[in-house]
């Protein structure tokens, strides 16, 4: 073959890596939001010279406040959770805004199938079902929560898939209609009373290592599968995907199972640690995991995010919530502080967008 | 140039409902050959295009493809028989790397019980890629750059490196220039030229009289959804095929058609 190329320049197959990652950006805010807090903790008059991070009264024999780092992940693993899937339906270009209640129908459900016979020697007086429903093992209400997930999933993916209904309005009327159900379940009355083994699932820093184990495993999926593939193309061209043969309505319906499967997890961890199901459980949740998303650089258009930026999303959420603790300023500002962040996370997004056409 | 037809087909007819936007095409294509498609816009050329990939089904007539009667029921039938196409949309998704747009939809993979999380095999996907941007010539700076950061000759390339990679037995390519400057048409016409050396056999549509007479053997002029002439290029030139275009002009064996 002769070489007949008038080229249009430049070398010719040079293997070097891919440039500098959004995530390290997302990394880079989130320590200058720790600097400001540190900043602000020796400035305020009202301070006493107090470190955000550090444990500068030599309280722990350690380098770090470790009761800080552990509260500001803690704080954010059962949301951090439910970002993780909503990850992956945003980067196929779709929303899911069911996950915060149907984190409380999963809770009231799963709970129902985690409930001890006997409180202090008494008869649960919380109890749901009879006596056959009481002292299951731990993996039954689980999988009922698991599967319950799936279900909820399935219907959103088909709606969005088969019957091309928008994201936004299917996964708003599944919002209300996962909010009927945690009401409907036990008519209002909370569901208590669990198993040790299912406060378990819960307990202490489980939520965390639930969290992170999820990211680890996801991260994995999302760059290294077939799967992963697949949802970063769907979300980026999805004629293009369709013509190269990928089963796009299938792979969606899939995406929002994955999605609704880790939002009933989260369900049942939430329940676990606070020892009680509500119906007005994770209020908001679903707003908060798209925000952790969005301040990870997630692309609301599709085809862009990454589970890496979406844990350190997390982590700034956390940060923000535990620092204005830690200044003594309430919770209104920091609502306030969070909407402002998620709102120039999306500006911040779009300029990178216009640099780069 | 052998003797065997990689395609063939018989009163190739498409309608949309009470339009009949394609009438009864008998095409005929041997291996090696590189024959254009030419057209007035609604003339036919695409959705002839369009019955041959499976893109959409055809009302009625036959398609034979190297011997063999074949009915796509979708674009991928028709590239796993080997037929892959250019688009006139490019089907790339941008925010992927060159290796991913090659391979999307077939990736290369290991672990394969793992089902849809089966593991790709980056490395053996980029090292095809690198050996299919070789065969066609095509230079790009960095294969692992979403597609995105790239011109849109080298966009246009990696569609057309596509073809190279997979083996293809035909390749059509539909307006592959239409969009790109003067360098970036060279750049593709270039590949073009690579293929023919190579022997695989080519559908270009264009519009381009310049580039058809410069890279093909043969011209088939569609007018109204009827194929109107097929002519030989060497016994034809510019001033002819215009006439054949615009209607002035019908090939004696098709005036019946007409």
């Amino acid at each position: 073959m002769s070489d007949t190329s008038h080229g249009t320049g430049g070398l010719t197959f040079d293997k070097s890596k891919r440039s500098w990652p959004n995530e390290m950006n997302i990394l880079f805010a989130l320590i200058i939001i720790i600097v400001i807090f540190e900043v602000l903790g020796q400035v305020l008059p009202y301070m006493n010279n107090q470190s955000f991070l550090f444990d500068t009264k030599g309280r722990f024999d350690t380098i770090f406040n470790e009761a800080r780092l552990q509260i500001i992940i803690l704080q954010v693993a059962i949301i951090g959770i439910i970002a993780l899937g909503v990850t992956q339906v945003i980067i196929t270009a779709g929303i899911d805004l069911s996950s915060g209640p149907l984190v409380a129908a999963t809770a009231m459900i799963a709970m129902s199938f985690a409930q001890t016979e006997l409180v202090n020697g008494n008869p649960n007086p919380k109890a749901i079902f009879g006596l056959w429903a009481m002292d299951l093992p731990v993996m039954v209400p689980v999988l009922v929560g698991l599967l319950f997930g799936a279900m909820i999933g399935a219907i959103n993916g088909t709606f969005v898939a088969f019957f091309r209904i928008p994201p936004f309005i299917a996964t708003l009327g599944m919002f209300l209609i996962c909010r009927g159900i945690a009401l409907w379940w036990s008519s209002g009355r909370p569901v208590s009373f669990p198993t040790d083994s299912y406060k378990a699932l819960g307990a202490g820093m489980m939520p965390v290592v639930w969290f992170l184990a999820l990211a680890v495993l996801f991260h994995c999926i999302l760059r290294y599968t077939v799967y992963g593939k697949h949802t970063y193309a769907i979300g980026s061209n999805e004629e293009a995907a369709r013509m190269s043969g990928i089963n796009v309505k299938r792979h969606k319906v899939m995406v929002y199972m994955i999605a609704s499967m880790l939002a009933a997890f989260a369900g049942v961890v939430l329940s676990a640690k606070a020892s009680t199901a509500q119906a007005g459980m994770g209020e908001f949740y679903e707003l908060f995991a798209i925000a952790m998303a969005v301040i990870g650089g997630i692309s609301l258009t599709g085809g862009r995010g990454s589970i890496i930026g979406t844990v350190l999303g997390a982590m700034v959420l956390g940060v923000i919530r535990s620092g204005f603790t830690f200044v003594k300023l309430d919770g209104s500002y920091q609502l306030m502080a969070m909407g402002g962040i998620i709102i120039a996370a999306v500006i911040l997004d779009q300029y990178r967008q216009r640099n780069r056409a | 140039m052998t003797d065997e037809v990689v395609l063939k087909t018989e009163d190739l007819t498409k309608h949309y409902g009470g339009v009949h936007a394609l009438e009864g095409a008998n095409f005929e294509m041997k291996k090696g050959e590189h024959i254009a498609i030419m057209g007035d816009n609604g003339a036919g050329k695409s959705t002839f295009v369009r019955q041959i990939t499976g893109v959409e089904q055809r009302t009625r007539g036959k398609i034979t493809f190297y011997g063999e009667d074949v009915e796509f029921a979708g674009p991928l039938d028709a590239r796993e028989a080997g037929i892959e196409t250019v688009f006139q949309t490019l089907a790339l998704a941008d925010d992927l790397d060159v290796p991913d747009n090659l391979f999307l939809g077939r990736e290369m993979t290991k672990l394969d019980w793992l089902g849809p999380f089966r593991l790709l095999d980056y490395k053996g996907m980029r090292e095809a890629t690198l050996a299919g941007l070789e065969k066609t010539a095509v230079k790009i700076p960095n294969i692992r750059n979403s597609i995105e950061k790239m011109s849109g000759g080298q966009r246009q390339c990696v569609a057309i490196a596509r073809t190279a990679t997979f083996h293809s037995r035909l390749t059509i390519m539909d307006e592959p220039t239409a969009a790109l400057g003067v360098q970036e048409t060279a750049q593709v016409e270039n590949i073009i030229r690579t293929l023919k050396e190579a022997g695989e056999p080519l559908i270009l549509v264009s519009h381009n009289m310049r580039q058809v007479m410069d890279l093909v053997d043969r011209i088939v002029v569609f007018r109204r959804g009827r194929i109107v002439a097929n002519l030989n290029k060497d016994e034809t030139d510019g001033q002819d095929i215009v006439a054949y275009i615009t209607g002035a002009k019908t090939g004696a064996e098709y005036e019946g058609a007409a």
